[in-house]
């Protein structure tokens, strides 16, 4: 671990605390855009399920509830360490964190390969967007086309949330690996640390929709 | 009303004595133009005024860019039949003027130039909260424009500006790139909009509270929630049109159960309040101008700045009165168009304020506030139809005729595109730190008025007659109206073109203007013209407000 560079803010700030506070409000109107964005998709879903409740039925029956409940706790375990990490931070404990957050950033990818996993199967069995692919030959329900696009969307664009949000966190650890962020702006990985949490609700949505319901 | 000006108020006499002699450089201290002149510093700046500059001539050259497709439809509509066009071209025409002119021009007008230019002013703070997330907006901006503009080169789109589907899904023209490309200014939409919202809370200096900040930073604010809530609805519903249309998820299309009216639904939750987004900041600039030029606090501040944030509350439940022949209940139909006339409430809150506001204050009568009356007389006009249009009974009569397309061009023209010219001619002393040419300033904002007029008010009655919007050929009895409103787009064409060489020429010829040219009491004039890099070199005390009439203008400039 190098030694530490003496953290000023940023020239427009009077000082450390405003500028954490205003990364932090940042983030949570950033935040408050995601919860927007996975809203439209989610009323989507709901419409969709609405008028075909058979069809969305028989897609979440289909899906694998191991490796899905797999990855919610993957997700659930990956955001504790993350906390964990921003209270390591906060204490002084440059160290610990930097694990903590290498661990968390291990765990998305986990969660990656896992959800690749998945994709391969529904491939192999002929499951595509659009309700292209031979496994809709034999199931002919109205609607199935559409719960897979939704599946296919919706997780899709979640995992690309786990990878911008595995980014982010690479580099405030890059950060801390260089002595830039430590105890007295610990607020840095704060807010990476919330960003991760917000990929990890969408997710405690996205699995009862697609695997429990 | 007196339109007697207060002379020495009204003049740049007071403050000249600080610009000695015709100097072109007003102040010693080098002015945020002055600091750095490469081009890599002005396209790599995180300077929130060089980045509304940028934000500034990007906008003017889309808007000249969807106004020459404005003439070319007008053109094309002098005779009932083919004129220059073909019907495919046409549909492609106004296609692009109505994508560019919303999302290349409307959406960023205001907020994004002035709005970046003078809100970290006039909230006293050096920058926005994140400068390099605001460059980045910036270039996230120019991308998306380059996408759209790209679509056009290889065989542009024919949806309409709405991309309804299932139509959007199957045509066969460059539909995917520029839905990318509108998704991708999204992103540039919320980073502003965040970054308002966070300047505005955390960075407003000792002395200005929430109750003394300059109306226009209200307006602004109201607006970026908007833009932070509303847009990521539109990028979701886009992303899945064009995953529709490039790689057949048919998630709109009927036959595997799809449904495009819930397209409808959810691209109007986005692009119903995006009409406030382009109008609040227009109200903004009103009220900054006619404080400046009434020379008297507004009737109510309070008003005005609650029922900014009234408009964007609104403005989210109101998106089904766009969906009243697509099928919906007579008590949803209902809900929405009581909803709807309530945004005119708020509305007319303002208007009555703004002009009560007048009507008590000494008027000095410069081309801006020419700009303003404009915006007055055409706003309510578009208003009042806006109300009219949003009851049932009387829209599926309108639907989809000019008589809806002369209504928002009412307000998309007559209120933000006039708001925007007189934000321009208002702040371009402080921009660049020289005068226009007030008389011929004046005979432009009348032309603009007059070739606006005479464009879209025949459209009302086009549409009341029954004349379909989007449609190539029509029948021969409407050609007269037909052609009125193509000669008044010459003659706002006239008007434009008049304002965009003085405004040239003004840059290396005008006068000096001094730091408070208007006499205004808002934070924004109380530095240099143009203002040096960080605002104020010493933080000014605040003390006053920014609408108080009642006492001498403070002498000195925080510079």
């Amino acid at each position: 671990m190098s030694s530490s560079i003496p953290i000023r803010p940023a020239e427009h700030f009077e000082n450390l605390e405003r500028q954490a506070h205003a990364a932090r409000l940042g983030m949570w109107v950033f935040l408050a855009t995601e919860v927007l964005l996975f809203g439209a998709a989610f009323a989507l879903f709901a419409t969709y399920q609405v008028q075909f409740p058979h069809a969305f039925k028989l897609g979440v029956e289909h899906n694998t509830k191991v490796l899905g409940s797999l990855n919610t706790g993957v997700l659930l375990l990956s955001s504790t360490l993350v906390a964990t990490g921003v209270h390591a931070l906060r204490a002084g404990h440059r160290k610990v964190a930097s694990w903590l957050v290498t661990a968390t950033i291990g765990l998305g990818l986990v969660f990656l390969v896992i959800k690749g996993i998945e994709y391969g199967k529904h491939f192999d069995e002929g499951i595509y967007p659009g309700g292209a692919g031979h496994w809709f030959a034999e199931h002919h329900d109205r609607g199935l086309a559409e719960f897979w696009t939704l599946y296919f969307g919706m997780t899709a664009l979640h995992a690309i949330h786990v990878t911008i949000g595995a980014c982010v966190l690479g580099a405030l650890l890059s950060s801390i690996l260089r002595g830039r962020l430590g105890q007295e702006n610990a607020h840095r990985l704060e807010v990476g640390a919330i960003y991760w949490h917000l990929v990890d609700v969408i997710w405690i949505f996205l699995w009862p929709l697609f695997y429990l319901a | 009303m007196s339109t007697t000006p207060l002379a020495p108020a009204a003049s740049p006499a007071p403050e000249a004595s600080h610009a000695p002699g015709a100097s072109p450089r007003p102040v010693a201290h080098p002015s945020y133009l002055g600091v750095d002149t490469t081009l890599r510093s002005w396209l790599l700046t995180t300077d929130h005024k060089r980045i509304g500059v940028l934000y500034l001539v990007t906008l003017l050259a889309t808007m000249a860019l969807g106004g020459f497709f404005a003439l070319a439809l007008r053109i094309e509509h002098l005779t009932p039949n083919a004129t220059i066009v073909s019907a495919m071209t046409y549909n492609r025409m106004f296609t692009l003027h109505g994508v560019i002119m919303v999302w290349l021009f409307l959406i960023p007008s205001i907020p994004s130039s002035f709005g970046n230019f003078v809100l970290p002013m006039m909230v006293g703070a050096k920058d926005v909260a994140f400068p390099r997330l605001n460059l980045l907006s910036y270039w996230i901006f120019v991308a998306g424009s380059i996408l759209v503009l790209l679509s056009t080169g290889i065989g542009g789109i024919d949806t309409g500006w709405t991309f309804y589907p299932p139509y959007s899904s199957i045509s066969a023209t460059a539909v995917p790139l520029a839905l990318l490309g509108v998704f991708i200014i999204g992103f540039s939409t919320i980073l502003t909009g965040l970054n308002f919202i966070v300047t505005t809370h955390t960075m407003r200096a000792k002395g200005v509270g929430w109750m003394r900040l300059p109306l226009f930073v209200w307006s602004i604010y109201a607006t970026s929630i908007i833009q932070v809530l509303a847009t990521p609805v539109l990028g979701m519903v886009l992303l899945f049109v064009v995953v529709d249309n490039g790689l057949g998820w048919g998630l709109f299309d009927p036959a595997r159960g799809g449904d495009p009216v819930l397209y409808q639904h959810l691209f109007w939750f986005y692009s119903h309040p995006a009409v406030y987004i382009m109008v609040l900041p227009g109200m903004g600039v009103v009220s900054e101008v006619v404080a400046s030029y009434a020379r008297k606090n507004p009737f109510s501040y309070k008003a005005i700045a609650y029922s900014s944030l009234g408009i964007a509350f609104v403005g989210f439940l109101t998106w089904g009165h766009h969906m009243f022949v697509a099928g919906m209940s007579k008590f949803d139909a209902g809900a929405f168009g009581v909803l709807s006339m309530l945004v005119a409430v708020f509305s007319a809150i303002k208007v009555f304020n703004w002009t009560w506001t007048l009507k008590r204050g000494a008027v000095a009568l410069k081309t801006p506030l020419l700009y303003i009356f404009a915006f007055l007389f055409l706003f309510v006009f578009g208003g009042m139809t806006g109300v009219a249009t949003a009851s049932m009974s009387l829209d599926v009569h309108w639907h989809d005729t000019y008589f809806i397309v002369a209504h928002f061009h009412f307000i998309m023209v007559g209120g933000t595109l006039t708001a925007f010219l007189a934000g321009l001619h208002y702040w371009f002393p402080k921009m660049c730190g020289r005068m226009y040419p007030e008389r011929l300033g004046m005979l432009s904002a009348a032309l603009v008025f007059a070739g606006f007029f005479v464009t879209f008010f025949p459209q009302f009655l086009l549409g009341n007659a029954g004349m379909p919007r989007r449609y190539f050929n029509y029948p021969p009895q409407f050609q007269v109206l037909h052609i009125v409103s193509t000669v008044g787009s010459w003659v706002l064409a006239a008007g434009l073109i008049l304002t965009a060489f003085y405004f040239l020429w003004s840059l290396r010829w005008g006068a000096p203007a001094g730091p408070n040219p208007w006499g205004s009491r808002s934070f924004e004039w109380r530095t240099a013209s143009p203002p040096p890099k960080h605002n104020f070199r010493r933080e000014p005390p605040f003390e006053i407000d920014p609408y108080d009439y009642t006492q001498p203008l403070p002498d000195e400039v925080y510079q």
